[in-house]
């Protein structure tokens, strides 16, 4: 068995930012092990442009952002392992991985950190029916065959869901001459960024049909034509309000999912709001030593803060490895989202642990024009800003400081909440 | 060519009658009108194996079921596919229906089923934590099992294949004919096939394939019956540990929840009569249906872990049983129709059924060199570390993780394609190896696994097929890729 200080699952975003900040923070020993022949992960297939405008102030596409941080990577000669698979990761950091060139082997980690991002939603998860040919794509399938394989799915495509991966793909078929006929979404707002709304619908043309789902599949070997529905209150689809379109290609982006296998065969606790490991202010889950961050932890909206979390986590990886992550005799304070707020990471703070700063990142629920978003210290409001419009499609953050919390001795609780006023 | 036997159909019913003449000398093809063994009936039910008590006492059917449960554990030792007798437990909610257990178990016992027992509502809870709170009692067969419908397929067709069966896949039987001196000439779009005799097990198309060679009132009329199945991720595989039925009605055996021998949970199916032979759509009726009527039996139902849903035809037929023999009329012509359920069960002692008939009419002698087992595509999950790192060695493909929800290597999908009638699509792939079969299903494999069968079968990436006919994945090259403009 080898030894390594840190060991990194994953080499995209998540992954890179965090070693190069363990590296910074004095680290000697770390790899990354990634399973895909290039370092930089889903970035390598996201060739639009749109990223680094807060870490990088520019626009960049996906694999420019990735590269930026892969040359520091290189740079910083950290070490990292490409076509391999981590198979498991034991409660005590044992990291058995796999490769062609390497067989089966083992590494004792000091610390790990969690960067395996995530993945979509099928198709069999959202139960839709008819039959079942080919032309049923994930969007980030279509993405890859488009962008990586150079390949086409098909001409005359419908689009059910409007997570940003199936928006930025309308442009994209667009683009290369295919006709977008419609995008529907389940839901009466839309999961995607407003910025990609307007630049990849409003910009070609494409209608998006909020309240719609698709209710009917039909074609026995390939795809031939699709029928959406309006839904009611309930998503149920309203009888007498189908529409069917003919298309040889379905996108779906319909949500995404960590891809959170290995951290709970670990036993790392899971949140069922979000389907990533409950962590606390280090980003540190119930077993020490193992951290995580990016899409593996939370699905994020913006690259640039899976690199900031991620730079977080390497600190707090290197600080935990050199015993300088205090045991925290403080009590444990519970963050607790509710009311409009579905989650929070982190979920409990640990004041001696917390830097002078700490970003709280969550999602809302629903559309809110005009509200606010409240922060409570056990039951007295400290935090009342008032926020134009939020969105489930779009992250939100406060920033909560050590000072304050230091005034509050006994606190136990904080809330976050969305009022109307 | 002349063939001595023709099997229309590389079902699982048609695989079995090749796998028992492939014992014999004689030239035997199976003609299949789909571009692999396994895509209709057989592909899709509830990869149950039953225990035999529910086919009405005295009929072939329930004979052919309990001799094909008898011999399930040694087929699947000698073809190494994965088989478990989880046992069955025939569940009642009414407590007026109690005495419909008893009737149960008296149709076991003259079907000749062993070991079974009625369970009291507190035993039958002990066994099973998630039955329903209205359970009042159960019929137990502890020799109900689980198997792979795929592999049970696959296997016993390449098993014949290698001792000497053809196999002309994408061949579909337009017409038959018979000719002066008795031979049968079958048409097809891949040309003509002249043979002795021919086996019809067509599955759904089994009265299509009868009512070519019959007498006027001698015609089959197979009824499409429709089920609806949802499939649901490992996570909750142990929801049951037994195979949980409703007690039985008029339709069938009802909506069952099982472990899969894969470890999945597998709720299904209805029961709908349909006219469309290829209408496997599911409805959100037929699934909101079978939720509905699995939740009367099981409780806590995890449905929001569906991996996929899923619709399979039955062959069924009037009578309800299967059609077996020589065709009134039609000599050497033999039916092996309406192979409904318990018809995956049935399949091997069907095939020995049609075998001895064959060998007796033929007059067949037996091969000195018949191979009788085979090697499944190997699951190196089940090897040490060390055996795992040596094969890695030997095979570097055995170290690259090409599904990740099922953790299937290059190897074990190289092996798919090079084995006797190995895969050529990625349903082909699926069905052999799992990959794709997880709960991504298939988003990040479905690319590298084209780029294998690209690579490996010398496919053009637009000639790469989920599975077979029309179902291409890709169209065309990109723009930038075709060299245009962009």
């Amino acid at each position: 068995m080898t030894n390594y200080d840190i060991v990194i699952v994953g080499g995209g975003p998540a992954g890179l930012a965090a070693a190069v900040s363990a590296r910074n923070a004095g680290v000697e020993k770390i790899l990354i092990l990634e399973r895909d022949k290039e370092l930089g992960g889903i970035l390598n297939q996201c060739i639009h442009n749109g990223f680094g405008l807060h870490t990088f102030k520019e626009e960049l596409t996906g694999p420019e952002y990735a590269y930026r941080f892969i040359e520091k990577v290189l740079d910083a000669k950290i070490e990292y392992k490409l076509n391999t698979m981590v198979m498991d990761i034991s409660e005590d950091r044992v990291v058995t991985a796999m490769s062609r060139e390497d067989g089966m082997y083992q590494i004792k980690a000091g610390a790990v950190i969690l960067a395996m991002g995530c993945r979509e939603r099928p198709r069999g998860a959202l139960n839709i029916p008819g039959y079942r040919p080919a032309g049923i794509f994930s969007a980030g399938t279509a993405q890859r065959l488009v962008n990586i394989e150079g390949y086409m799915p098909g001409r005359e495509v419908v689009i059910l869901g409007s997570g940003d991966i199936g928006l930025i793909m309308a442009r994209r078929m667009t683009l290369e001459g295919a006709k977008v006929k419609v995008v529907a979404e389940l839901m009466p707002y839309s999961g995607g960024l407003k910025r990609n709304i307007v630049q990849c619908l409003d910009d070609f043309g494409i209608p998006l049909k909020l309240s719609h789902t698709v209710v009917d599949i039909e074609g026995k070997e390939h795809l031939t034509a699709v029928t959406i529905a309006e839904v009611d209150n309930h998503g149920k689809p309203i009888p007498g309000t189908e529409e069917r379109y003919t298309c040889d290609t379905l996108l779906l982006s319909c949500g995404l999912i960590p891809e959170n296998e290995l951290s709970r065969n670990a036993g790392v606790t899971m949140s069922p709001i979000t389907s990533g490991p409950v962590v606390n202010e280090s980003l540190e889950t119930n077993i020490p030593g193992v951290f995580a961050c990016g899409n593996v932890l939370h699905v994020h909206d913006l690259v640039d803060y899976v690199s900031e979390e991620a730079d977080r986590a390497g600190k707090n990886a290197a600080k935990f490895i050199k015993g300088e992550l205090s045991d925290g005799s403080s009590e444990e304070i519970e963050i607790v989202a509710t009311e409009g707020a579905r989650y929070t990471v982190p979920s409990t703070i640990n004041v001696d642990r917390m830097d002078d700063k700490l970003t709280v990142r969550f999602r809302v629920g629903a559309v809110y024009k005009d509200s606010y978003v409240s922060v409570y210290f056990d039951d007295e409001r400290v935090m009342h800003n008032k926020k134009r419009i939020m969105a489930p499609g779009e992250m939100e953050q406060i920033i909560l400081l050590k000072d304050k919390l230091t005034e509050k001795p006994g606190l136990k609780k904080i809330t976050v909440k969305i009022e109307e006023e | 060519m002349l063939y001595d036997v023709i099997i229309i159909g590389a079902g699982v019913s048609g695989s079995a009658i090749a796998r028992e003449l492939s014992r014999y000398e004689v030239n035997v093809c199976v003609l299949e009108k789909c571009e692999d063994v396994c895509e209709g009936t057989s592909k899709a039910n509830s990869a149950i194996v039953h225990a035999g008590f529910d086919a009405a006492a005295g009929s072939l059917m329930a004979k052919l079921n309990v001799r094909g449960n008898e011999m399930m554990d040694d087929l699947c030792r000698d073809l190494d596919i994965p088989f478990k007798r989880n046992g069955s437990m025939v569940v009642c909610i009414h407590k007026e229906a109690l005495s419909g257990l008893q009737d149960l178990y008296d149709r076991g016992i003259k079907n000749g089923v062993k070991d079974m027992r009625i369970l009291t509502r507190e035993e039958a809870l002990e066994l099973e934590p998630n039955l329903s709170d209205n359970v009042e009692g159960a019929l137990l067969a502890p020799t109900g099992g689980i198997i792979c419908p795929f592999k049970l397929n696959i296997a016993m067709a390449e098993n014949a294949n290698v001792n000497g069966v053809d196999f002309r896949f994408n061949t579909k039987v337009e017409d038959i004919v018979k000719d002066e001196e008795g031979l049968w000439h079958i048409r097809t779009n891949n040309g003509e096939y002249v043979t002795r005799y021919v086996v019809n097990a067509a599955g759904v198309y089994s009265g299509v394939i009868h009512n070519m060679v019959s007498k006027d009132d001698d015609k089959i009329e197979i009824i499409p019956r429709r089920g609806d199945y949802c499939l649901l991720d490992k996570e909750v595989g142990t929801h049951v540990s037994h195979t949980i039925f409703p007690q039985p009605t008029n339709l069938g055996k009802g909506v069952l929840v099982s472990p899969t021998v894969h470890g999945n949970l597998i709720v299904g199916p209805t029961a709908i009569d349909i006219d469309d032979k290829e209408g496997t759509n599911t409805t959100a009726d037929g699934i909101g249906d079978l939720i509905a009527k699995a939740n009367d039996h099981v409780k806590n139902l995890p449905m929001r872990k569906v991996i996929t849903s899923f619709a399979g035809l039955r062959a069924h037929a009037a009578r309800h049983e299967f059609i077996i023999g020589e065709v009134d009329g039609a000599p050497h012509f033999i039916d092996c129709a309406a192979i409904e359920s318990p018809g995956l069960t049935s399949s091997p002692a069907i095939g020995e059924m049609v075998g001895n008939m064959l060998k007796d009419m033929m007059g067949l002698s037996k091969k000195a060199n018949w191979i009788s087992t085979r090697k499944d595509v190997m699951n190196p999950a089940d090897l040490s570390v060390e055996e795992r790192n040596e094969l890695i060695k030997k095979n570097p493909a055995y170290g690259n993780i090409i599904c990740r929800c099922e953790s299937i290597s290059e190897g074990e999908i190289l092996d798919a394609i090079h084995r006797p009638l190995g895969a050529r699509s990625l349903d082909g792939v699926k069905r052999r190896t799992r990959a794709g079969m997880g709960r991504c299903q298939a988003g990040f494999c479905s690319p590298k696994t084209m780029e294998i069968l690209h690579r490996e079968l010398g496919l053009p990436y637009e000639e790469i097929t989920k599975s077979g006919g029309r179902s291409n994945i890709v169209m065309e090259r990109t723009k930038n890729q075709k060299g245009g403009n962009n």
